[in-house]
């Protein structure tokens, strides 16, 4: 008691000793606020469980999500106590199919932020540092690809690289930049003529150096922000990619591909195509939640 | 000099608006030809070749050679793109594979069901959008409020198509109050010679209202679909737009005057937060024309979302890329019409 009580002062502390001692006391303000907010509190529960079921997948499934059960009387059956959320037409346990399928969830919201973020940053914090002919072409490309039908554009897209689940991520990362772009020149405007910008020229500093080194990190927080808000759109989208028959290719548990194979059952065994919609709902639900918490925390300016 | 000054304001005023039109023009201008450069490249990065697909594997040497003259592919990139935005400026798309119609003519006849579809949603959503967003405002903080945060959440985060199913089993499947997939019962096809090409308006026009009702058991469910993501939208931003007005010093004034509080709400309130509200709806219509894809595909809806998806699954190219143009045309100019409304309307921006 006596240590967590101390570790509290420590990060709290008026006057911290290090550089570290500031960022983690800063970054322990920020839960506090967050925690104080039990919606963002389940959505954090919702996502840390979606992490907890993608790492441990092989241990939770009680069947495997890929291999035909008996095709003669395991197909389409309810849920019971063997097969929990019931079974698909190839015989297959969904509860199993549904947890593998939250791997390639989590894979395609990581990759996608990793991919869209840094195009989106650099973008727009080059644009908004050097200002100028290069602002005006970097922003009018980036707003037409804001005016972009984003669904649409990725339709397209993932027709011309063939269908499939990486094609599909390029797809989506390729129209889900420009508005971080956007966020990073904003935010860019507002530091680029700091003081500290200036000392670090005086020193010698290059462009790239007061780029890396000091304009991307102030940018980070709102944009990472913005980038959580995102992803419940870019859990919809690549489901909605694979339903379409566009995303992941069957026998690949995705969950929007689920609900495509269970439509033609829906009028009879309506829980095939149910189960992993649920799924996909209450994920972006949970994506929602954190990302609106995350927004009061970290930037108190644009609550309300 | 004093009598020159609304002259004068009516000059820039004027002025404004032309550079406001002006910069419209040049914007869209801009935005349709990237687009038009991006369905090109992707075109162009196809693994499909567009000259078997027309000649077939089997033709010889000689009749590849001559069909890729003909199709100007033997040409530089640059001039075969001068080429294709041509033909695109003047809405020749090639023919579809798999109808064998100019695809353009394709459009012509699928678009109107997705404009219906969509404009039915957006009304839905703004009819009860709006009124939701005002009372959450009004009462920020109460149940109401809660529940019309909680209905935009779920609209946020539940997948379309998967709603869309769920809804057709419960209303068609289990309850049978709507009718099921498609804009009719078969019964009905024919009947009505497209006018307009939407479907309730020309059935109207041709007194046959035993049609008019069949589409609209069927138009009602997907409508519904559309309008609550519409809703989800709308509502949210008209709580957070009259939010922002009530915070205002006229609210205040107008209260202090002793106006009734419905009056500062509606006609006051609501009417300074009517401009950016009409940009939204503006926006969340050009959302719908876009998102009606998954939507039509559910309801087996004949729209261009439709043509789009079935063209995709037979890797009818022509028909894709020229669907998309199509559809990003009509979003960009939505998109940027939202932006000039708000530019001419409000006239704190000019």
């Amino acid at each position: 008691m006596a240590g967590a009580s101390s570790l509290a002062a420590w990060l709290t502390t008026a006057e911290p000793q290090s550089r570290t001692q500031a960022r983690l006391g800063h970054a322990w303000q920020s839960f506090r606020r967050l925690a104080r907010n039990p919606t963002a509190i389940a959505g954090l529960a919702i996502v840390a469980l979606l992490i907890f079921v993608a790492i441990f997948a092989p241990l939770l499934a009680t069947h495997s999500p890929i291999a035909s059960g008996d095709l003669r009387t395991e197909r389409l059956l309810p849920p019971g106590p063997v097969f929990w959320l019931g079974t698909d037409d190839q015989a297959r346990d969904i509860y199993s199919r549904l947890l593998y399928g939250s791997r390639l969830t989590l894979a395609v919201v990581i990759l996608v932020s990793v991919i869209a973020t840094p195009i989106g940053l650099a973008i727009g914090t080059i644009s908004g540092y050097f200002g100028g002919w290069i602002d005006r072409v970097l922003m009018r490309i980036t707003d037409i690809f804001l005016a972009f039908p984003r669904l649409v554009l990725a339709l397209a897209f993932v027709a011309a690289l063939g269908p499939g689940i990486e094609n599909a991520i390029i797809a989506i990362a390729i129209t889900a930049w420009p508005p971080y772009a956007r966020l990073a020149r904003a935010e860019t405007l507002t530091i680029r003529n700091s003081d500290f910008i200036h000392a670090v020229r005086l020193q010698g500093g290059s462009s790239l150096r007061i780029l890396v080194k000091h304009i991307v990190p102030l940018c980070l927080s709102s944009v990472t922000v913005r980038v959580t808000l995102d992803m419940a759109g870019i859990i919809l989208t690549a489901a909605g990619l694979g339903f379409l028959g566009l995303g992941a290719q069957p026998p690949t548990p995705e969950w929007g591909t689920m609900i495509a194979q269970g439509r033609r059952f829906l009028m009879d065994q309506w829980w095939v195509a149910a189960v992993p919609g649920i799924a996909i709902f209450v994920v972006s639900l949970g994506f929602n939640l954190l990302g609106d918490g995350l927004r009061d925390a970290l930037d108190p300016k644009a609550a309300r | 000099m004093i009598a020159d000054v609304p002259l004068l304001r009516r000059g820039r005023a004027a002025l404004g608006l032309a550079q406001g039109v002006g910069s419209f023009l040049l914007t869209l201008g801009i935005t349709l030809f990237g687009l038009v450069v991006v369905t090109f490249v992707i075109g162009r990065v196809v693994p499909i070749d567009p000259v078997l697909a027309v000649v077939g594997d089997r033709a010889s040497g000689a009749v590849y050679e001559r069909a890729r003259t003909e199709m100007g592919l033997d040409r530089p990139l640059v001039e075969q793109f001068g080429l294709y935005l041509k033909k695109a400026v003047t809405g020749d798309f090639g023919r579809s594979v798999l109808t064998t119609n100019p695809v353009i003519d394709d459009i012509r006849s699928y678009f109107p069901a997705t404009i219906e579809l969509a404009t039915l949603g957006t009304l839905i959503g703004t009819l009860i959008g709006v009124p939701l967003g005002v009372f959450a405002a009004v009462r920020s903080g109460s149940l109401l409020d809660q529940i019309v945060r909680i209905v935009g959440l779920v609209g946020y985060s539940v997948p379309i198509f998967w709603l869309g199913l769920m809804a057709l089993l419960l209303f068609y499947a289990k309850l049978d109050w709507v009718a099921g997939p498609g804009r009719l019962d078969i019964a009905y096809d024919y009947m009505v010679t497209p006018v307009t090409g939407l479907l309730l308006v020309d059935s109207l026009l041709q007194g046959q209202v035993d049609v008019f009702w069949n589409a609209v058991s069927h138009i009602i469910l997907p409508a519904a679909l559309l309008g609550y993501f519409s809703l989800a939208y709308i509502s949210r931003m008209t709580r957070a737009l009259l939010l922002n007005e009530l915070q205002q010093e006229y609210v205040v004034t107008a209260r202090i005057k002793g106006l009734s509080e419905a009056r500062v709400i509606w006609r006051h309130a609501l009417r300074n937060a009517a401009v950016p509200l009409l940009t939204v709806v503006v926006l969340s219509y050009a959302t719908l024309l876009e998102g009606s894809v998954l939507t039509e595909t559910v309801f087996a809806w004949p729209g261009i979302g439709s043509y789009i998806t079935n063209s995709l699954q037979n890797a009818d190219l022509n028909a894709v890329l020229g669907g998309t143009l199509v559809v990003g045309a009509a979003f960009v100019t939505l998109n940027l019409i939202s932006d000039l409304l708000y530019r001419l309307l409000d006239p704190r921006t000019r």
